[in-house]
């Protein structure tokens, strides 16, 4: 980068800044559609909401090749090893958005074969309620994402801080 | 109305009657049941071609606790029939009918799932929806609807043939694939397990549930106009008809009829909803097939219509408008104005995906003759709608036995010959078309006038009048602690949802909620014949077979 007298300009950071930057404004999404909040999730995608605006369209179905989850519907306890299997599988650092009152606290099922929060056994980063959320909702949740991101505040960099930035210990 | 069982049939009977519904309901014992079948599908006089449900109820105050429901339906004449047979606690056994008809399969499994009665000679008795770990039936009314059963991942449900391929070492040429829950081709939560001979499926089976959030439970627990809300949820991609099928069942029940101007905006925003759900099928299918260009077209007209329906009711994907009498509130001043706009709006969407798709020889080559189902299979596995329409049958319930004024309004029923995936496309097409025409006439006829019943004992008083009028304050008190009464007894209502016949069995004790709700998903039924359908398929197919059936998880697992 150049400033208009030919000089150069020099920006200094943290390595860790950078990271955080580069990363929030690249997320893969990882789908985890399951109900209601997965058909607003592709209205997010799609050319209306059109999610590429802020860096995370590159939907992968592949936990190896995403990094943000987003768990789109309810969870029931036969769905439950699932999503934590596929959790396993992607590769640090990720987050979790829950999308949706279901998969927050279960919603308004509060019922025998439904998991009353996927907080139950993955870490969530970002909560978006609504039943289902508007676009615009879970728009702004991948905003806070990234705000969290840059400052360090996911649950992923509290893991890291701790010195154990590695899959096993991300279990809770 | 004349009775019209045959006397040979009459003679096998605890007792037969008409019912207000205009079903007719008899009562058989268990060691008759399946020769009273038998006879319903096999006398020219009935001629029962399709088993629509079968359902239990649980009754713990009764000698024979569990009751199972039948409901069959000859699908040319329109006339219902429902049988009733009574189970001791500790012998709930009944004689499978699968033999009879294939749909019985899933639907016996789920009566064994939820409520625990046996059915003898079914091939394949084993839990449906709830996992293999779960303890207990879920729909008995002595089971705490809060009461969780967590498995694990060892709990996974794997088929018996599957396991066996497995070890034996010498059959090389055989592998044992899963695909799904969490697959992008299987829409979330759907499971099938084939067994590869080269690259062709030779058996394959289906495993459900992922998605069973116990609507049927929560019903029984809440008032009759707050299961709307759940029934939303049933096939999220068009909430507006189910809450409006459930709607219907309950005022069949109560003897009311929506206003007309109701059942106007209800058939207005029902066959936007229709169109919405095609566009989805549609969308989603092209997408499994590498066409993803068609699903962006597609979702710019659905984002129109949840324009449309986000200014009537306030939610874009689960509305809630509908209501027991009627509809929460009337709509907007601008809603002719809008719909007519997207009348004009949408057509251009379908032709410039009937442009790029309808003649395109890569699709083509990938979806005719893959996935074919004749009309009499399609009947015996319980087919409805657009895929049964498909195979040259024109069933459809708006035609068939209207409602809401659908008798009306002029349209088609379109209907494809081949039964393949490819005909399915082109009846889905065909139906937005006509949901379009449909609109347009009900918006020239819509009459003024309320949008909810009248009769206080169902419909909330205008707040004015609430807090004006003793009476009314009285009335608004009554509905809002007690709930409305609906008439002790039980009715089925059937209508065409997006996917097929959309039926509501539902039972009432008089009280303020309903005792039981028993739905008839139609993908329930269609998805059952899914595995007879991909065998001697390969792979690939089978994605571009199981996005062409618009299996909806919501309404499937409930």
């Amino acid at each position: 980068m150049r400033q208009p007298d030919g000089s150069s300009i020099v920006l200094t950071t943290k390595l860790q800044s950078m990271l955080a930057w580069v990363r929030k404004n690249s997320l893969w999404p990882l789908p985890f559609g399951t109900a209601c909040c997965a058909i607003e999730f592709m209205s997010s995608v799609s050319a209306h909401y059109d999610l590429a605006r802020f860096g995370a369209e590159v939907v992968r179905f592949s936990p190896r090749q995403s990094d943000m989850m987003i768990v789109a519907g309810t969870i029931t306890d036969k769905m439950a090893p699932v999503v934590r299997r596929v959790y396993d599988q992607m590769a640090e650092p990720k987050y979790v958005i829950s999308m949706g009152a279901c998969a927050c606290t279960g919603g308004f099922y509060r019922a025998y074969h439904v998991v009353q929060g996927v907080d139950e056994f993955i870490p969530v980063d970002v909560y978006v309620p609504g039943c289902p959320p508007t676009p615009e909702a879970l728009i702004h949740g991948i905003l806070e994402l990234q705000k969290m991101i840059q400052r360090g505040e996911t649950h992923y960099d509290r893991l890291s801080q701790k010195g154990a930035g590695n899959a096993e210990s991300a279990s809770i | 109305m004349q009775n019209p069982l045959p006397s040979k049939l009459q003679s096998l009977l605890l007792s037969s009657e008409v019912c207000p519904d205009g079903h007719v309901e008899m009562k058989v014992e268990r060691s008759h049941l399946l020769e009273v079948l038998k006879g319903l599908r096999d006398d020219p006089a009935c001629s029962c071609n399709l088993l629509a449900d079968i359902c239990g109820v649980d009754y713990p105050d009764r000698e024979q606790r569990f009751e199972a429901v039948y409901h069959l339906g000859n699908l040319d004449s329109g006339q219902r029939y429902r049988v009733r047979v009574g189970l001791a606690e500790d012998d709930a056994v009944l004689p499978s009918a699968y033999s009879l008809w294939p749909a019985a399969d899933w639907f016996e499994r789920e009566a064994w799932d939820m409520m625990g009665i046996q059915f003898e000679g079914h091939p394949n008795m084993k839990r449906i929806l709830t996992h293999e770990a779960f303890q207990g039936h879920p729909l008995r009314k002595d089971y705490d609807a809060s009461q969780r059963c967590l498995m694990t991942e060892d709990d996974l449900m794997v088929p018996d043939w599957a396991k066996e391929d497995q070890a034996s070492a010498d059959d090389f040429e055989t592998q044992i694939l899963n695909i799904g829950p969490s697959h992008p081709a299987t829409h979330g939560t759907l499971r099938t397990v084939v067994r590869l001979d080269g690259e062709v499926i030779d058996r394959a089976e289906c495993e459900i549930g992922y998605l069973h959030r116990c609507f049927e439970k929560m019903s029984e627990t809440h008032g009759w106009n707050q299961v709307i809300p759940y029934t939303d949820r049933l096939n999220y991609c068009s909430s507006m008809i189910n809450g409006v099928g459930f709607a219907l069942t309950v005022e069949k029940m109560l003897g009311i009829e929506a206003p007309p101007r109701a059942q106007a905006i209800r058939v207005i925003l029902s066959e936007f909803s229709r169109l919405m759900d095609h566009a989805v099928c549609l969308g989603a299918n092209l997408v499994d097939l590498g066409a993803l260009t068609n699903f962006w077209y597609f979702f710019q007209p659905r984002e129109e219509i949840y324009g449309l329906l986000e200014s009537c009711a306030g939610g874009r994907l689960t509305v809630s408008y509908a209501r027991v009498g009627g509809l929460s509130h009337d709509v907007p001043p601008d809603f002719e104005e809008r719909c007519r706009r997207l009348l004009k709006e949408i057509p251009p969407f379908l032709d410039d995906v009937d442009k790029l798709v309808t003649t395109n020889r890569i699709f083509r080559d990938r979806t005719e003759g893959v996935g074919k189902m004749t009309a009499e299979e399609a009947i015996a596995w319980g087919w409805t709608g657009p895929c049964l329409r498909a195979s040259g049958v024109p069933y459809d319930v708006r035609k068939a036995a209207p409602y809401m004024g659908y008798e009306n309004y002029d349209f088609d029923v379109p209907i494809a010959t081949t039964g393949d995936t490819y005909a399915r496309y082109l009846v889905r097409m065909e139906e937005m078309r006509q949901s379009l025409r449909i609109i347009e006439q009900a918006l020239d006829q819509m009459p003024e006038g309320p949008i909810i019943t009248g009769d206080h004992h169902v419909a909330l008083p205008p707040k004015a009048r609430v807090y004006s009028e003793m009476e009314s304050l009285i009335w608004h008190f009554k509905l809002v602690f007690d709930g409305i009464h609906v008439p002790k007894g039980s009715a089925y209502g059937f209508t065409e949802g997006a996917n097929g016949e959309l039926g509501y069995y539902v039972v009432s004790d008089g009280g303020g909620q309903p005792y039981r709700v028993k739905v008839r998903p139609p993908c329930f039924a269609i998805f059952q014949a899914f595995p007879h359908l991909i065998e001697g398929h390969m792979v690939p197919d089978l994605i571009a077979i199981m996005g062409s059936l618009n299996i909806i998880a919501g309404e499937l697992d409930r």
